[in-house]
C-alpha cells in the first residue's frame, strides 16, 4: 500500500488536465446552456497550435525554458479563434433555435475540426511527437513526478486562481454570473450578453489550450483524435463537479482523475477482479463513479439545485 | 415641452400574435403613470419593449427626446430607463449587496454606488440587515424590494415597475405601495404596471386601461378610481 501516495499524485496530475479542459465545458454550459462537444477539439487544435510555434516557428534547438511561454501563447491563439469563430459562425446563428440544433452542430463541428486536422496538418495522420522538458524526474520521499507533470501542477492551481479573481472581482466576470443566472435581466442591467458569450467561449478556450500543452508534455505526443477521449472526461467532470459551477469543474476533475489512478492501481488486487483493473477499464470505473454520483446528488458535488426562484 | 416617455402607436408581437395592437401614452417627468388590466392585456409586453427585450413591429418610442427602437436592451439602461421585470427577477446566487451592485452595473463612480446601496438599505431596512445573504433565500416581498433597489441602482430618470404587488401579502402589498409613494414624493418618475388597480390609481398621476392589446380608456388616476366602468371591471364594485 505504500504506492498510494504515488497513485494519487497521479490521479491529481490527470485529474488536474481534466479540470482545466472541464472549465471551458461548464462554462458555456452556465452561460448559454449549450454542450459544446467540439470543446475537445478545441483544446486538441491548442495543442497543435503549441506544436506549430514549437517545430514550424522557433529556431531548432530552442531552449524549453524560452520556447514553452511561447508554445503557451501560440496554444491559446489557435483555440481562441476557433472557439471564437465557432460560436460566431456556427452557434450564434442558431441562438434562439431548438435546443438540439446548436447540439448536433457542435458534434459535426466536433468531426469536421478532427478532420481538418487530420487532413491539412503535416503528418498529422499518426501522433506527432511534442516536445518535452529536460531533466529528470523529482523524488519527493516516496513519489515520484515526471518532469513534464510539473507543468500542469503550476498551471492548474494558477489557472483557477486567475479565473476565480475574473469571475469574481472583475466587471466582466460580475456580467458573467448574472448572464448565467438570469440572461434578460442581466441586460436590464446593462450587461451585454453577446459579448458575455463570447468571453465564456474564448477563457473556456485559454483553459483548454493550457490543458492541451499539458497533455503533451505528459504524453509526449498528439493526435489529432486525442480531444475525443479527453474531451468526454472533462464533461463527465464538469457534470460530476455540478455543471456550471467554476470550481465544480476543477474538483470534479480531481475526483475523476484520482478515481482512475485508484482503479488502475488496485481493482486488480481485488479477488475474482484481476481482469477489470487494466487501463482500458479506468474509462469504465470513470464513468460508474459518475452515475454513483448523479444517482445520490444528481446536481453534481457543488451543484446548485435549479429551484430557488421565488 | 415634450414629455419624458413618448409612446405613439406602439404595436408589438409575438410572430402572428399581436399582443400591443397600436398604443399611445405619456409619462412626464415627476409622474407617477400607471398601466392597469388584467392577465394579458399587453401592459408586460410593453414594458418588455420600451426596455429593448422585445422590438416592436411598428410605432415610436421617444425618451428624453430620443428614440429608443433601434437601441438595443443592454444600452437602454444608459438612456436612464430602468426596470423591475414582472415576477422580480433577482439574481438568485448572489448577495443583496451584489444584486445592488449589478443595478450600478454600468457606472463607475465607486462613492456613489456605495452611498446609492446605503439609500437602498435606509428605504429597504431588511435588505441592509442581510445584505451578505444569497438574494434567493429571501422572501417574495424582500425579493420585490431588492428588485426595485437594484432598479433605482441605475440613478433612472424614469423606474417601470412591473407587478411589484404579484404575489404579496396584503401587508407585504402596503409596504411595497407605501415606498413607491415615498419615491414619487422623492421626485421618482415612475412607469407602473400593476392587476392592484385599486392601490396603482390612488397612487398615480395618470392611469391608462388595458383590455387585450388596447388602451381603452385613459384618465387622471383620481378620475379612473371613481369611474363607473372601472369600479365594475377592475375593482369589484358593484
Amino acid at each position: 500500500m505504500n504506492e498510494l501516495p504515488q497513485q494519487l499524485v497521479n490521479g491529481l496530475l490527470l485529474g488536474s488536465m481534466y479540470g482545466l479542459v472541464a472549465l471551458g465545458y461548464t462554462m458555456v454550459y452556465g452561460i448559454v446552456q449549450l454542450i459544446n462537444f467540439a470543446h475537445g477539439e478545441i483544446f486538441m487544435t491548442g495543442a497543435f497550435g503549441a506544436l506549430t510555434v514549437y517545430v514550424y516557428i522557433l529556431p531548432d534547438g530552442t531552449s524549453m525554458l524560452i520556447a514553452l511561454p511561447l508554445m503557451l501563447i501560440g496554444a491559446m491563439i489557435i483555440s481562441t479563434t476557433v472557439a471564437v469563430g465557432a460560436e460566431r459562425f456556427a452557434y450564434r446563428p442558431l441562438r434562439g433555435g431548438p435546443r438540439l440544433a446548436p447540439l448536433i452542430t457542435a458534434i459535426g463541428l466536433s468531426l469536421a475540426l478532427q478532420q481538418a486536422v487530420w487532413a491539412w496538418y503535416p503528418e498529422a495522420k499518426s501522433a506527432r511527437t511534442f516536445p518535452s522538458i529536460p531533466g529528470g524526474p523529482f523524488e519527493i520521499g516516496t513519489v515520484t513526478i515526471q518532469t513534464g507533470d510539473v507543468f500542469v501542477l503550476c498551471a492548474a492551481p494558477l489557472s483557477m486562481a486567475i479565473l476565480g479573481y475574473f469571475v469574481m472581482r472583475t466587471r466582466t466576470g460580475r456580467g458573467m454570473q448574472a448572464t448565467a443566472q438570469d440572461p434578460d435581466t442581466a441586460k436590464l442591467m446593462g450587461v451585454n450578453t453577446d459579448r458575455i458569450i463570447v468571453v465564456a467561449f474564448a477563457l473556456g478556450a485559454i483553459f483548454a489550450a493550457v490543458g492541451g500543452v499539458a497533455y503533451g508534455l505528459k504524453y509526449g505526443q498528439i493526435d489529432f483524435r486525442m480531444g475525443f477521449i479527453l474531451g468526454l472526461k472533462a464533461f463527465t467532470a464538469a457534470v460530476l463537479g455540478g455543471i456550471g459551477n467554476i470550481y465544480g469543474a476543477m474538483l470534479g476533475g480531481l475526483v475523476l482523475g484520482i478515481a482512475e489512478a485508484l482503479s488502475t492501481a488496485y481493482i486488480s488486487d481485488i479477488p475474482g477482479m484481476q481482469q477489470f483493473g487494466s487501463q482500458s477499464w479506468a474509462n469504465v470505473w470513470a464513468f460508474v463513479l459518475l452515475i454513483l454520483v448523479l444517482l445520490f446528488r444528481p446536481q453534481g458535488l457543488l451543484g446548485e439545485r435549479v429551484a430557488d426562484r421565488a | 415641452m415634450t414629455a419624458l416617455l413618448e409612446v405613439e402607436d406602439l404595436k408589438v408581437a409575438y410572430g402572428k400574435i399581436q399582443a400591443v395592437k397600436g398604443i399611445s401614452f405619456k409619462v412626464e417627468a415627476g409622474e407617477v403613470v400607471t398601466l392597469i388590466g388584467t392577465n394579458g392585456a399587453g401592459k408586460t409586453t410593453t414594458l418588455r419593449t420600451l426596455s429593448g427585450l422585445l422590438k416592436p413591429v411598428g410605432g415610436q418610442i421617444k425618451f428624453n427626446g430620443k428614440s429608443l427602437k433601434k437601441i438595443p436592451a443592454h444600452e437602454i439602461v444608459s438612456h436612464g430607463l430602468a426596470h423591475s421585470p414582472e415576477g422580480r427577477h433577482i439574481f438568485p446566487r448572489m448577495t443583496i449587496e451584489d444584486n445592488l451592485r449589478l443595478g450600478a452595473f454600468l457606472r463607475n463612480d465607486k462613492a456613489g454606488i456605495d452611498k446609492d446601496i446605503q439609500r437602498s438599505y435606509d428605504l429597504f431596512p431588511i435588505l441592509g440587515e442581510r445584505r451578505k445573504q444569497a438574494a434567493g433565500t429571501l422572501s417574495g416581498g424582500e425579493q420585490q424590494m431588492l428588485a426595485m433597489g437594484r432598479a433605482l441602482m441605475s440613478q433612472p430618470k424614469l423606474l417601470m415597475l412591473d407587478e411589484p404587488s404579484m404575489g404579496l401579502s396584503p401587508i407585504m402589498m402596503q409596504k411595497i405601495m407605501a415606498t413607491i409613494a415615498e419615491l414619487k414624493a422623492q421626485g421618482t418618475t415612475i412607469l407602473l404596471v400593476e392587476q392592484n388597480a385599486q392601490a396603482a390609481l390612488s397612487l398615480a398621476d395618470h392611469g391608462h386601461v388595458m383590455e387585450v392589446g388596447n388602451i381603452v380608456l385613459s384618465g387622471s388616476g383620481h378620475d379612473l378610481l371613481h369611474d363607473e366602468s372601472v369600479r365594475k371591471a377592475y375593482l369589484g364594485v358593484d
